[in-house]
């Protein structure tokens, strides 16, 4: 026992030793650190990553283009990142060593409301600011924040516009909006929930029905038991929200069962990259998206969105999803806000962060007393002939909505005509 | 208007339920024949079923990517697989066949983590699809669908069960695997080379497990964390139906395909995996209350 | 079960008990980690109780936890008490729930024998997180917030990191003391042989329940303080953790040595520690290396590593004594 005894010493000795890595002195010449726990592994690994790549290309471009001037000098940006795999725990307790152990300047949030929500407490507690490009959760926005800013639309936003939609459309077909029923189908986590909180709140506004209120298995795999139903109640939309495993079973098994529904919508279409993997079946799908690259919004870093998705591409090798422009937004914001402060004083950048009214390529960006972001508003688009085509809102639209889609019958008899 | 309400008013959509349960169940039957191979002749449960499951699924989706049909990357994978098998059964496996089962549990918990966590790295974490090209069946003026790869799915389970029935029965190597799994002292005393049997069935799980991984990728899609959800319905499927009982994995299979779909329709799909976790739970329990009579008599 | 004589066993205590209240002012920076070395510990021995001790590998302990942390969130948000009162009487809840739980389905649950009671096990707590996840009274998907700890900046993490060392040296010393009675050997004839132990009046049902709700009183307790150090509950990622914190108390009792005392708080020490240098060191692959890692133990350590010792010492003194008989 004397072994183990000296065994469990020297392990504990090491434990203290092993934990306490050599803080990364901030400030350290011209430099200012933002740190960040994103999740490179576990379930939201891709959008990890894409999270990941929006900061890179900002930091990077920010800094080619010279940096940021306080006073006299010109600091450079740099991104330190934990891996917080996917789950809160981990998370929060990473978000505290950056602040406590890395001495961090500021913090810039993680991939998905779940984490956001774990870590706001912590950098609220330190008064450490915080901007956040997705985290959308409408709870985050409840607790009275002072240092959490978030650039994006709240994630019940994804599919009202859609709801409106279906509202405008039966009123220009002579139908009472009451008449209309809504079929939801979500994955049973934090994101979804609020998508289908957004829906349900704006069908009751116009006093529609709610037919179908599915919540779906985490490990969802397959949809049949919903798509049945479906064909049973005949709803004149169906809403799925499940990250990328949604939209990619929704267009499949929909396509794959022919069930018919006047409207489909989903939420993130373009990170599941429906229209490579299913071509034409991917047509008349409604999307939700926070930002589209046909958006003319621009700023002096990266001009308009399409130049942006093209510097991403060429650094990356894919099309940026919408998670990361705002990543790439919330660096241009903390840029603006400590040129506009002078100083790396966090007091004085949160309230210069306060204070933003700033125009990116991702959109406006303002934000309300709670760290909302006011100013933007989230866009639908609408897949036809396998292109994305922004249909609202209608200031920024490309084309006009196809609603009600076409029967399976005529869809593939056109694919037929097509095909001649 | 209830759910069971709906199926009351429309009984075809309960041949909808049916019809896609026993296929659905049928792919996962074809992973719990492997693994009832694995418990019963090897005494292993084999928590990376699901992880081997993956990697077929990725090489099917690779292969395609190459151009190869999906239906000729399916053999394709299986045969991989069976050499991966080889080499798993060679650097770990081998060590846990005269250990408790609970090492075994562990060890393969081990590997389904290594496994899944190689597959995010290397592969990334996006979901990957393919398409079979298969044509889609419809009946009733589309009240009933089927897709095509699910029917291809539910024949192969037939073909390989039947296969592996065969197998079994009637080659040499498939009596010494039985011989083996009997009694591995007599077989080895009979000249069996039991290590080679243990080998060649692990590897055999692994290949089928490759060819189902390959179905999966075809009928839903891939992705590096999809294997848990394979391990625990094979575990279930095996359980019911009673280790050793091959013909029963299908019945057990599809039967549990059915209720789940029936189940995620009338209750609500946010309970369908939670019902049948119950419903296992349930069987244990009833399972262990007949053995307690037993051992009772025993007594 | 405890081989410690018992003033050597004193003072290792001790000095762990010194070494644990003094490691906030040493080592400031890591006070968050440390809590999670006590809850690790406290896991890994909780495991042990009725795994290594017992003989029934339960996969499904974190079900005990989880609702220890949803009990303790639903006293605070609905109780209407101030922080610290909340708090407390979520904790004691959150503990008495679990045990109650455990009493209630430990009879049905732990008359299944085997490898059948692990999986069953590990359904309670798949179930569990899916019915969390779709409950939506305590949040459902999208979890529950603590409510804000009401100190200064730092004393969170030091308070709470008390309260784990704290609750972690109770459940040591409860188990610790559970081992010397009666019932505790009764528990360790269950494994050894369970039909010869009722066989010879050992009353099983009632022993394996007993020591099931014991593993299940200290989990729910841990969970109110967790779920306030973390703030956010997650259902699937915090509460009912199964692929995580279910699976790890099972390694960690095994890579320590199950069915010893120190071997469970010897491999939570170990495995914490290696997992905060792969994360550290490893960004990306540290899964990967935990999964290797899990795979070396279990197959050449399957003792553990007390376990391992006490066979490499066994083999030492025969050699010594072979050297001495002059073979």
């Amino acid at each position: 026992m004397n072994f183990a005894r000296s065994l469990l010493a020297a392990t504990l000795g090491t434990a203290l030793f092993a934990m306490t890595p050599m803080p990364a002195a901030a400030l350290t010449g011209d430099t200012i650190v933002l740190g960040a726990a994103v999740s490179l592994t576990g379930k939201y690994s891709t959008n990890g990553k894409n999270t990941k790549d929006g900061y890179d290309l900002a930091v990077k471009v920010i800094n080619d283009k010279g940096g940021i001037k306080l006073g006299n000098k010109q600091y450079k940006l740099k991104v330190v990142y934990y891996d917080d795999e996917s789950t809160s725990a981990r998370g929060a307790q990473l978000v505290e060593r950056l602040i406590a152990q890395d001495h961090v300047d500021f913090v810039l949030g993680p991939y998905s409301s779940a984490l956001t929500k774990a870590i706001a407490p912590i950098t609220e507690k330190y008064k450490m600011p915080m901007v956040e490009g997705n985290g959308a959760d409408r709870g985050l926005f409840k607790h009275g924040y002072k240092y959490m800013f978030a650039v994006l639309n709240t994630s019940d936003y994804y599919l009202r516009e859609a709801v409106n939609i279906l509202a405008e459309q039966a009123k220009k077909a002579g139908r009472d909006p009451k008449s209309v029923k809504i079929a939801i189908a979500i994955e049973n986590d934090d994101f979804s929930q609020d998508v289908r909180d957004g829906i349900v709140e704006d069908a009751k506004k116009y006093g529609m029905q709610v037919v179908i209120d599915d919540k779906l298995p985490a490990e969802l795999n397959d949809m049949t038991a919903t798509l049945t139903k479906v064909k049973a109640l005949k709803p004149d939309a169906l809403m799925i929200s499940g990250h990328e495993k949604g939209a990619v079973l929704g267009i499949r098994q929909v396509a794959e069962q022919k069930v018919y529904v006047p409207m489909l919508a989903l939420t993130h279409c373009d990170s599941a990259q429906i229209t490579e993997k299913f071509g034409a079946d991917a047509d008349y799908a409604f999307c939700g998206s926070q930002w589209d690259v046909s958006m003319t919004y621009t700023d002096p870093w990266f001009g308009n969105s399409k130049n942006y998705a093209d510097m991403f591409k060429k650094a990356y090798n894919y099309d940026p999803p919408y998670q990361a422009a705002e990543s790439t937004a919330s660096v241009e914001v903390f840029a603006d806000a400590l040129r506009r402060a002078g100083s790396v004083d966090k007091e004085k950048v949160r309230d210069a962060l306060a204070k933003t009214d700033l125009m990116t390529f991702y959109g406006p960006v303002k934000f309300d007393q709670t760290g909302k972001n006011i100013a933007k508003s989230m866009v639908m688009y609408q897949v036809q002939h396998e292109h994305y085509v922004v249909v609202a809102p209608s200031k920024w639209a490309e084309g006009k909505p196809i609603y009600p889609a076409p029967t399976w019958d005529k869809r593939e008899a056109s694919e037929k005509v097509s095909q001649k | 208007m209830s759910n069971l309400g709906v199926l009351i008013d429309a009984p075809i959509l309960l041949l909808q339920l049916v019809v896609s349960g026993i296929l659905v169940g049928a792919i996962f039957a074809l992973v719990a024949y492997g693994m009832a191979l694995v418990w019963g002749v090897m005494n292993i449960i084999n928590i990376a079923q699901g992880e081997l499951v993956m990697l077929g699924g990725y090489i099917v989706f690779y292969l395609d990517a190459a151009g190869v049909h999906p239906l000729f990357g399916i053999p394709i994978a299986a045969a991989a697989m069976f050499a991966f098998g080889l080499a798993l059964y060679r650097v770990v496996i081998r060590r846990l066949v005269d250990r408790d089962m609970f090492v075994s549990i562990l060890a393969t918990f081990g590997i389904s983590i290594l496994l899944q966590q190689l597959a995010n790295q290397v592969f990334g974490a996006d979901i990957r699809t393919l398409s079979s090209g298969l044509p889609n069946l419809s009946f009733d003026n589309g009240l009933i669908s089927i897709a095509g790869v699910k029917i291809v799915g539910f024949a192969a389970a037939l073909v390989v069960g039947g296969a592996l029935f065969l197998f079994l029965r009637h080659t040499r190597i498939g009596q010494a695997i039985r011989a083996t799994a009997q009694n591995a002292r007599a077989a080895r005393v009979l000249g069996i080379d039991t290590h080679r049997m243990y080998a060649a069935t692990f590897a055999l799980n692994c290949a089928i497990c490759g060819a189902a991984g390959g179905l999966v990728a075809m009928t839903w899609f891939v992705q590096p964390y999809l294997g848990l959800t394979y391990t625990l319905r094979s575990f279930m499927i095996v359980v019911a139906a009673g280790i050793g009982n091959l013909p029963g994995v299908i019945l057990a299979g599809s039967g549990f395909g059915v209720l789940e779909e029936t189940a995620g329709f009338v209750l609500g799909s946010q309970y369908q995996t939670a019902f049948i976790f119950l419903l296992l739970i349930l069987l244990l329990i009833g399972r262990n209350l007949l053995l307690a009579r037993q051992r009772r008599y025993l007594k | 079960m405890n081989s410690l004589p018992r003033r050597r066993g004193v003072a290792l205590l001790a000095a762990i008990g010194v070494a644990g209240v003094a490691a906030p002012w040493v080592a400031p920076e890591i006070v968050t980690q440390l809590a999670f070395l006590w809850l690790m510990i406290l896991f890994a021995v909780t495991w042990d109780i009725n795994g290594g001790q017992m003989g029934y590998n339960s996969f499904g302990n974190v079900f005990f936890f989880g609702l220890g942390v949803y009990i303790c969130a639903l006293v605070q948000r609905d109780s209407g008490l101030g922080y610290y009162q909340a708090l407390f009487i979520g904790t004691a809840l959150g503990a008495l729930g679990a045990a109650l739980a455990a009493l209630l389905l430990g009879p049905a649950l732990l008359g299944i024998r085997g490898h059948y009671f692990s999986i069953a096990t590990l359904g309670l707590s798949i179930v569990a997180a899916d019915v969390a996840s779709a409950w939506e009274y305590i949040g459902a998907a999208s979890g529950m917030t603590v409510p804000v700890f009401p100190g200064a900046i730092g004393d969170r993490s030091r308070f709470f990191y008390f309260l784990l060392f704290a609750l972690t040296a109770m459940t040591f010393l409860a188990v610790r003391a559970l081992y010397a009675t009666r019932l505790g050997l009764a528990i360790n004839a269950i494994r050894d042989n369970e039909d010869k132990a009722e066989a010879m009046g050992v009353h099983t049902t009632r022993t394996k329940v007993c020591a099931w709700c014991a593993s299940a009183f200290f989990l729910g307790a841990a969970g109110g303080p967790v779920g306030n150090l973390v703030g956010f509950i997650d259902p699937r990622d915090l509460a009912f953790a199964g692929a995580t914190f279910g699976v790890w108390m099972v390694l960690m009792a095994v890579l320590g040595g199950k069915g010893t005392l120190w071997g469970p708080v010897i491999g939570a020490v170990i495995f914490h520690v290696t997992q905060e240098l792969f994360w550290t060191y490893l960004l990306g692959w540290q899964r990967v290396a935990m999964g290797l890692l899990i795979v070396v133990i279990v197959v050449f350590f399957p003792n553990g590593i007390l376990g391992w010792l006490a066979h490499a010492r066994h083999r030492a003194t025969r050699v010594a004594s072979k050297q001495a008989q002059g073979v």
